[in-house]
């Protein structure tokens, strides 16, 4: 498959390899921020290929991990109401919240529906006038366009049976929360691509700037993923700290600026709490005043939630790169994908998940 | 934990005891596993059951009989390349056939949602009629059963198959040993991809139709070669090639390591797989077979499978090994080596 195939080729991905061996003097910590990355990372077992000074970190970029448990348990209440058609993305039905998860709640008897776009979820309210249609609307900056265009949609339309449940949250706030940390052990990242194919790299830029740390815009597959990383370790080795773009079949430094528009239309910035991290600020978004009608917080009456979750998982330090998911005494034992105690082992983005799931380890020859 | 650092890490707390049954109970994974073990078998415990083939062989005054049953629940009903009633006819077919057997009859069970059109029974009863005579099995009883609206999706079929298994032929999940080579009759993933991309509404440039067919040919040819180097057949449906092999491999205590590049996955799968986020190694298939042969025997099985119009596209896909018992390896195409687990529940869609 065009644009697939050739970045799954075993000869360029080991001739980066060996350029990046040459390259390499000293070891380096390297974070991919994107919890897709982290998935092409293991699946392809390249933290095995590349030399053993450079080790991967993974980043808190799985949007389904840091998705605040008060929004699963309010997404469980809202779609445990009888008139509600409760609507997600797939990957977020199987994310516990403090007592259970939407898979439950659906087979509890809530109206459950999975979609791969918020557009079939006006679909679906404008064929149930009925019902209250309720969409998830999570992630990072790449689902938020999609997101707010069906809420601008919905009011253009009049869909009055139409709200969204919003926990967007935004990558930048979260990098510059691991680089002033004074625990921070990462000296360069992968900056997620698909997040920067609609915001551009400025904001990139300007951590490079302030933090005098080396980011390098990386795409999926593994050659992209090797080429990121030997383009940091080139910046390391010779002491620049710049924002480069190695993913420059999808992403330009301006983004898409209509997305960005429809963005800045619908949601406003404001503080989100993350799950594992806890509070940041500036870092998710939220429906401007105007689009009351269709939040689902404003629509619904909720019981006033804050989640006690004991700190007995090692999602926390996982998601921010200060342990490795086999670090965890639970790992792969007391939890498990069919058995998660956090929330990165649920989705297939989630380090933990990504490294139970291709558990190498295991099969060394 | 000396560095543990200090802010409002969170964590969820364990998840109850599952008390509802979940569709993931029903994708053929581990989740279906735990209800056969901790539901099923400890019920009707005997054993030829215990075999947990997808057949029963048993044996009726020297003669040696399997009995499968099957049902159908596939929506929507009418697909590319198929219809719920050719695959209550395939379904069952390949069961009986994956154990060696000559398919016999067929009994075939209607249970009928109130308000079904009956122009769609009819052509649904058509093309199950076709199915079986072109397989040459005669359906010989049935049953019908109308629910009220709401009680089911439309319509679901129930078929029962009885075959008759040939002299020297005793296939298990529990025969491969190490050193045997895993074949595969073809590209994988086409009937699940069908069925979504007709449920989704997606297009490609050319339709993904559903592999639907009866095996039962494809395997006599196989038999034809031989009949006791074949350790096992298995028809990769529900949880795709990965189900299969990871219960042949636990069954047998072996390891088996598969090669990616060896695999055919069609360009059309690959890329809705792709747009989708799901693994074509999960991906269901209706028309396609695995084969753990004796290593002696591999290229001629091979030659006789590649001879058959079903099995044109066939490759050896794996080897078993003695090392990593119970484990499914993949030589990934950057020749690294990753586990190939189970599904745990169903296969999500991923959001990016």
């Amino acid at each position: 498959m065009k644009y697939i195939d050739e970045y799954r080729d075993e000869r360029i991905a080991r001739a980066l390899v060996a350029d990046l061996a040459r390259r390499v003097t000293r070891p380096w910590l390297l974070m991919e921020i994107c919890g897709g990355q982290t998935h092409t990372l293991m699946r392809y077992g390249i933290d095995e290929l590349i030399p053993p000074q450079i080790t991967l970190v993974h980043g808190p970029g799985c949007p389904v991990c840091v998705t605040p448990l008060e929004a699963i348990d309010k997404a469980i209440q809202i779609a445990s109401r009888p008139e509600v058609i409760f609507v997600s993305y797939g990957d977020m039905l199987r994310v516990p919240g403090s007592r259970s998860d939407l898979v439950q709640a659906r087979a509890a008897g809530g109206d459950v529906r999975v979609v791969y776009s918020p557009l079939e979820a006006l679909k679906i309210a404008r064929a149930h006038p009925e019902r209250q249609v309720v969409f998830f609307g999570i992630g990072f900056e790449t689902t938020a366009p999609a997101n707010a265009m069906a809420v601008l949609h919905a009011q253009r339309q009049g869909l009055r049976n139409f709200s969204m449940l919003v926990s967007h949250v935004l990558v930048p706030p979260a990098i510059r929360l691991l680089l002033s940390s004074p625990q921070n052990r990462v000296q360069g990242f992968i900056a997620p691509g698909h997040v920067c194919t609609v915001m551009g790299y400025r904001e990139y830029e300007a951590l490079s700037r302030e933090f005098h740390v080396p980011i390098v815009v990386g795409g999926f597959e593994p050659v992209d993923l090797l080429e990121a990383i030997s383009l940091l370790v080139a910046q390391l080795e010779e002491g620049r700290a710049e924002t480069e773009n190695q993913y420059a079949r999808s992403v330009t430094r301006e983004g898409n600026l209509q997305a960005q528009a429809i963005m800045e239309r619908v949601f406003e910035v404001c503080d989100r709490k993350w799950r594992g991290i806890g509070l940041i600020p500036r870092s998710g978004l939220r429906l401007r005043p105007e689009f009351a009608a269709h939040d689902a917080e404003k629509v619904f009456q909720l019981e006033e939630l804050t989640a006690e979750e004991p700190a007995e998982c090692l999602s926390a330090q996982v998601l921010q790169g200060l342990k490795k998911p086999t670090d965890c005494p639970a790992f792969g034992r007391r939890c498990t994908p069919a058995m998660p105690l956090g929330a990165p082992m649920v989705s297939a983005e989630g380090a933990c998940a990504a490294y139970y799931l291709y558990r190498r380890q295991a099969v060394a020859p | 934990m000396e560095d543990e650092p200090k802010s409002d890490f969170s964590c969820p707390v364990p998840l109850p005891a599952r008390d509802k049954v979940l569709l993931g109970h029903g994708s053929g994974g581990k989740l279906s596993a735990e209800l056969l073990r901790e539901i099923f078998l400890p019920a009707f415990q005997n054993p030829i059951l215990a075999r947990l083939d997808d057949q029963a062989i048993v044996s009726v005054d020297g003669l040696r009989l399997a009995f499968t049953t099957d049902s159908f629940v596939v929506s929507p009903l009418f697909f590319p390349g198929g219809d719920i009633g050719s695959l209550a006819v395939h379904g069952t077919v390949n069961d009986l056939a994956m154990g060696g057997a000559q398919p016999l009859f067929l009994s075939a069970a209607f249970i009928i949602e109130e308000g079904l059109p009956m122009e769609t029974l009819r052509r649904v009863v058509a093309s199950l009629r076709e199915a079986a005579a072109s397989v040459g099995v005669e359906v010989v009883t049935g049953d019908t059963k109308v629910v009220e609206k709401g009680s089911g999706d439309q319509l679901f079929i129930n078929t029962s198959g009885l075959g008759r298994v040939p002299e020297g032929v005793n296939f298990s999940a529990d025969q491969a040993r190490p050193g045997d080579r895993v074949l595969l009759s073809g590209s994988i993933g086409d009937h699940g991809i069908a069925i979504l991309a007709e449920r989704e509404g997606l297009e490609f440039e050319s339709p993904v139709v559903s592999d639907s067919a009866p095996l039962h040919t494809l395997v006599a040819a196989m038999l034809e070669v031989t009949r006791d180097s074949i350790r096992c057949l298995r028809d990769p449906t529900r949880g795709g090639l990965s189900s299969a092999l990871n219960e042949i491999a636990g069954r047998s205590q072996v390891g088996i390591v598969i090669d990616e590049q060896a695999i055919p996955v069609r360009e059309e799968v690959k890329g809705a797989c792709e747009l989708l986020g799901l693994d074509p190694l999960y991906v269901a298939n209706e028309g396609k077979l695995i084969a753990i042969v004796a290593p002696e025997v591999a290229e001629a099985v091979l030659a006789a499978m590649r001879a058959h119009p079903l099995g044109r596209e066939a490759q050896i896909i794996g080897t078993v090994h003695a090392s990593n018992p119970g484990v499914l390896a993949m030589r990934t195409v950057l020749g690294t080596t990753r586990l190939v687990d189970m599904l745990a529940g169903d296969q999500l869609p991923r959001i990016c």
